[in-house]
């Protein structure tokens, strides 16, 4: 054994997680790379949920997929095969994957493949369809599935054409430490991550033999996508995340996600298990016509991307949102951004906030800590309106209840034996 | 009324936008508004929300479009500067707290590792804890908290002795570093008395008259109200006395407590005799008639302040400090026979009653029973700080509203004459006592009045002309709402006595050498000598607006917002305690 007592334990776990080394190398229909998709089947964020307890946003994501899939000719039809049982739901993260929001994927959309070259393992995520009326809050509507459609047929296919003709794929790490300098903290804020990526990979796409006018539909897809690298970063924490839970020992948090009813944990220790408490409803800001009494209650699986250390762990690192946190400005992100050291085992060399000293962003969530001092982790996170169809209605912060981390704590010390 | 303004290549963050949006909805008169850049997804969001018009056609992404619902009668222009305002102003508008905030000792003690001092304003039953904690990180305590057992108090203060450490309190309301503010305390001048005292107003008092009297105080030791217990046994108060014995900034020393247990008295006493400063000492309800070889003993605090000064210029300790009393002229209805007391410090309550009981030569008035202090002949003193009066209520120095109830109905008994009141200032307190008092005072005066009754009110405001309330402005609003304002609490009861005409015998005290002088050996720690040798590095666990009169002062301090563990489970406390231990065995 490596290790003697959890603290050593979790030091090996987050030694895992700096020495990820996530690599982002293609993009692929989903069922090619995660056999659980055959049939009639969906992936949706968060612990497992069955379809009549999803809330408005997720059921309007599986209509759009089912309408996607051409599994139905309308939301009628949709609604009621869903209703009737006809589709088969796993949680993303129970085949590698991890999806924004609704979380719902089916087998024909292309998911990002991150490799995390370190352990070798991989994991996926569906590709950011823009702002406004998309799958993921659960809109639907023939707009939504025309732009799914183009992004199987043109946007996937060229992207993986171009990361193929790169030599090993593009290094993430690279990408992440570059943005975060540039006041991204890649769950709210993406736009120098995105713009980023537009860099390394516009040179590869425009070598490519295939239609101009397609081309420049993908080019500009990705200079107005502002949340583009959100989907990337989450399969790159995933991965990153995946191959540091393999040590199955200490009190590391490895996933954090939500379904719209609980909120799920995993911890280091106990492996595969979640603990799930009754889900928040994010506070923020709210587009004109639409208030809190509208919000859904927090869902997704992009707070991966908290328990690796960035989004609203990492809040000092983009002054550009951090009003986000109420009516506060910097301060306030500072003080959240201290806060969250507080339950964090130690900070990250590779990733340095420059409006932080240059600190590292936070390293290794332990449950202890939270339940020690009541602290939980601040997640940044979009707003979806209840009602399916209605899209994103603002932005905001949300924690995950205390119970979550309690319910680890004591499941890993029976396992322990000590209770 | 739907109004569009287009603000032309005038880019604003979507972030900064909500909010303008969430600004300018909440105006008079504006129904609904939405501001955003001209993007065409935003555009959909405009006309989902019903606030879509064709002058939006024409506005491009870095546009920004203001939409704005207003009430039929309701104009643009004012809405429109408060955009301009808001747009331009917006840095104001973010949080400008900098006190930096840590959630575990770990964090504090890396974030200050300088730290000597700790300041523990945690629930009771968590105290003696933390200040164990802190003792063990080798920093001395000082525990605002109450409801401490006194033998945890003991075992604390035994504990921090072997360590050369100083615990003052628990239930220590005032201290001062070199200048620096702990919990309810002053901004005094910086001279060469010390204090060291069992009392949070008394001390207060006597540092606030010496600032006032052109003298300046190193430190005041507040040594919490048991110290000088039989069971406790002074440890603190000797460690105090020993401490500014030896601190180069102390060349007088003044020793304030409520009349101490009587082997206890003759411990500090000896200690006191032996020193080579000179020393002034208050036993609140002694009244001394000498003094005697270097140690001088006061009546009242005034008097205490007093003497240190002379002792502090090097000039000689008179037999009597009086000062002359203006005695105003009173009109009282032969019924209107009571002093009514209504005291926000303790000390201060208590010293009232003493002088009181010594004018109508009481011997049983004196008590202390539901928050009593005085009740004799119809004149009550009450301590409204009294825990019967400050459960699940802030302290009257922090919330006057108590003492307003007290003043409506004292001011109903047609037998009361005279109403008497502190009013405290200093770190820690109200931010205008006075003025919330001013009206109910007012009212009450008017309504005697049309029962035919003349009703007076007489304070003792106690403060200094640094502090952050304004001494004078505090004056001038309690004199402008016909209250006649004294500079000290002896003065204020001398006054009342004067206009109830009772008279209070002064005696002049002899001075003769001692006669149990005896120079004794006796030494400091190196940490209480680096304590008082310079601005304390404070970790504040607990109440925040003591770090911020810390920080205010220049002295650095660390703010630990405490948490019971685990949200006070003791299950996961358990089960955390037990993870910390596990052993992995194979």
């Amino acid at each position: 054994m490596k290790y003697q007592t959890i603290d050593e334990a979790n030091r090996v776990v987050i030694d895992k997680i700096v020495g990820g080394a996530p690599f982002l190398v293609d993009v692929v229909p989903a069922h090619t790379v995660i056999p659980e998709l055959e049939g009639k089947t969906l992936l949706h964020a968060g612990p497992p949920i069955a379809y009549k307890d999803m809330t408005g946003p997720m059921q309007g994501s599986c209509v759009g997929a089912a309408l996607f899939e051409g599994w139905a000719k309308d939301e009628m039809e949709a609604r009621s095969m869903l209703e009737r049982g006809d589709i088969h739901f796993i949680p993303c993260h129970h085949v590698k994957a991890v999806g924004p929001m609704g979380g719902i994927t089916s087998g024909n959309m292309p998911v990002f493949v991150v490799n995390n070259r370190s352990e070798g393992n991989e994991a996926y995520c569906i590709m950011n369809e823009g702002i406004g009326k998309v799958l993921r809050f659960g809109a639907y509507s023939e707009e939504v599935i025309t732009r799914l459609t183009w992004m199987k047929d043109v946007l996937g296919p060229t992207l993986s054409r171009a990361l193929k003709a790169t030599k090993e794929g593009l290094n993430l790490n690279v990408m992440i430490a570059k943005a975060i300098t540039m006041g991204d903290e890649f769950h709210q804020r993406n736009i120098a991550a995105s713009l980023v990526f537009l860099k390394e990979i516009s040179p590869y796409i425009v070598n490519l033999d295939m239609d101009k006018q397609e081309m420049q539909s993908v080019i500009k897809f990705l200079a107005d996508t502002d949340q583009f690298f959100l989907n990337i970063m989450m399969a790159a924490s995933k991965a990153v995340m995946d191959g540091a839970r393999t040590v199955k020992a200490g009190t590391v948090v490895t996933a954090m996600c939500r379904n719209g009813q609980d909120f799920g944990i995993r911890i280091s220790g106990m492996g595969d298990e979640w603990f799930t408490a009754p889900v928040n409803t994010p506070q923020g800001l709210f587009f004109t016509g639409f208030s809190q009494a509208d919000a859904n209650p927090d869902i997704g699986d992009s707070a991966i991307t908290e328990t690796f250390g960035v989004g609203g762990m990492a809040m000092i690192a983009a002054p550009g949102v951090t009003r986000f946190v109420g009516a506060g400005g910097f301060q306030d992100a500072l003080a959240t951004s201290n806060e969250m050291v507080e339950i964090s085992i130690d900070q990250n060399p590779n990733f340095t906030v420059p409006t932080w000293n240059f600190r590292g962003i936070c390293l290794g969530i332990d449950a202890r800590k939270v339940v020690e001092t009541g602290i939980t982790p601040v997640i940044n996170t979009g707003i979806a309106h209840k009602e399916p169809g209605v899209g994103q209605i603002g932005a905001g912060t949300v924690r995950p209840p205390v119970e979550c981390f309690e319910k680890a704590l004591e499941a890993y010390a029976s396992k322990l034996g000590l209770l | 009324m739907l109004h569009t303004i287009i603000k032309k290549n005038s880019y604003q963050d979507s972030v900064n936008l909500m909010l303008l949006t969430n600004y300018i909805s909440a105006l008079e008169g504006v129904v609904q508004a939405s501001i955003m850049m001209g993007t065409p997804a935003n555009k959909d969001i405009m006309r989902n929300s019903g606030l879509y018009t064709d002058e939006l056609e024409m506005a491009g992404a870095n546009d920004m479009c203001i939409v704005i619902d207003t009430e039929a009668h309701t104009g643009l222009d004012d809405i429109l500067v408060a955009v301009d305002s808001f747009l331009s102003d917006q840095s104001v508008s973010s949080s400008q707290s900098s006190t930096e905030s840590v959630r575990s000792w770990e964090r504090a003690l890396k974030e200050n590792p300088n730290a000597n001092l700790a300041i523990i304003s945690v629930p009771g039953q968590y105290a003696a804890a933390e200040a164990d904690k802190a003792l063990d990180y080798g920093l001395h305590a000082f525990i605002f908290s109450d409801n401490v057992p006194v033998a945890e108090e003991l075992s604390l203060k035994q504990k921090a002795h072997d360590k050369g450490l100083l615990v003052m309190g628990p239930d220590c309301g005032t201290g001062i570093i070199s200048g620096v503010p702990l919990a309810f305390a002053n901004r005094v001048k910086a001279g060469n008395i010390g204090i060291v005292g069992a009392s949070g107003t008394g001390i207060q008092e006597v540092t606030t008259l010496i600032d006032r009297m052109g003298g300046g105080i190193s430190h005041a030791i507040g040594t919490g109200g048991r110290d000088l217990s039989e069971t406790v046994g002074a440890i603190t108060m000797l460690d105090g006395i020993r401490g500014l014995a030896h601190n180069d900034q102390t060349e007088v020393i003044v020793v304030v407590s409520k009349p101490p247990a009587k082997a206890v008295r003759e411990k500090v006493v000896s200690q006191l005799q032996g020193l080579p400063k000179p020393v002034v000492t208050l036993f609140l309800g002694e009244k001394p008639s000498i003094h005697e070889g270097n140690v001088y003993e006061a009546y009242t605090l005034e008097e205490a302040a007093m003497i240190a000064i002379d002792l502090a210029k090097g000039a000689a300790v008179q037999p009597l400090y009086s000062l002359p009393i203006d005695v105003p002229k009173t009109a009282l209805n032969p019924g209107q026979i009571s002093i009514q007391g209504l005291y926000a410090g303790g000390t201060l309550a208590a010293e009232a009653a003493m002088l009181i009981a010594d004018a109508l030569q009481l011997k049983d008035g004196l008590i202390h029973e539901a928050g009593y202090v005085l009740r004799s002949n119809g004149h009550a003193i009450v301590d409204l700080g009294d825990d019967m009066y400050t459960q699940g209520k802030p302290h009257p120095m922090i919330d006057p509203a108590t003492r307003i109830q007290h003043i409506e109905k004292a001011a109903q008994d047609p037998a009361t004459a005279v109403i008497l009141f502190d009013v405290v200032l200093g770190y820690g307190g109200h931010d205008d006592v006075a003025g919330v008092l001013a009206p109910a005072i007012e009212k009450a005066a008017a309504k005697a009045k049309t029962e035919g009754r003349n009703l007076y009110f007489v304070a003792a405001l106690c403060g200094t002309h640094q502090d952050p309330q304004s001494y004078a402005e505090q004056m001038r609003k309690l004199e402008q709402a016909g209250v006649l304002v004294k500079e000290s609490n002896n003065q204020a009861v001398r006054t009342v006595l004067a206009m109830m005409q009772l008279v209070l015998e002064d005696v002049p005290k002899a001075h003769r050498p001692a006669t149990t002088f005896a120079p004794q050996a006796f030494s400091t720690s190196a940490a209480i000598e680096a304590l008082l040798a310079g601005k304390p590095s404070v970790i504040n666990v607990g109440l925040r607006k003591f770090t911020e009169s810390i920080t205010a002062s220049g002295a650095s301090a660390i703010q630990y917002d405490w948490r019971p563990v685990a949200g006070g489970s003791m299950k996961m406390q358990q089960i955390l305690d037990q993870l910390k231990d596990y052993q992995f065995t194979s």
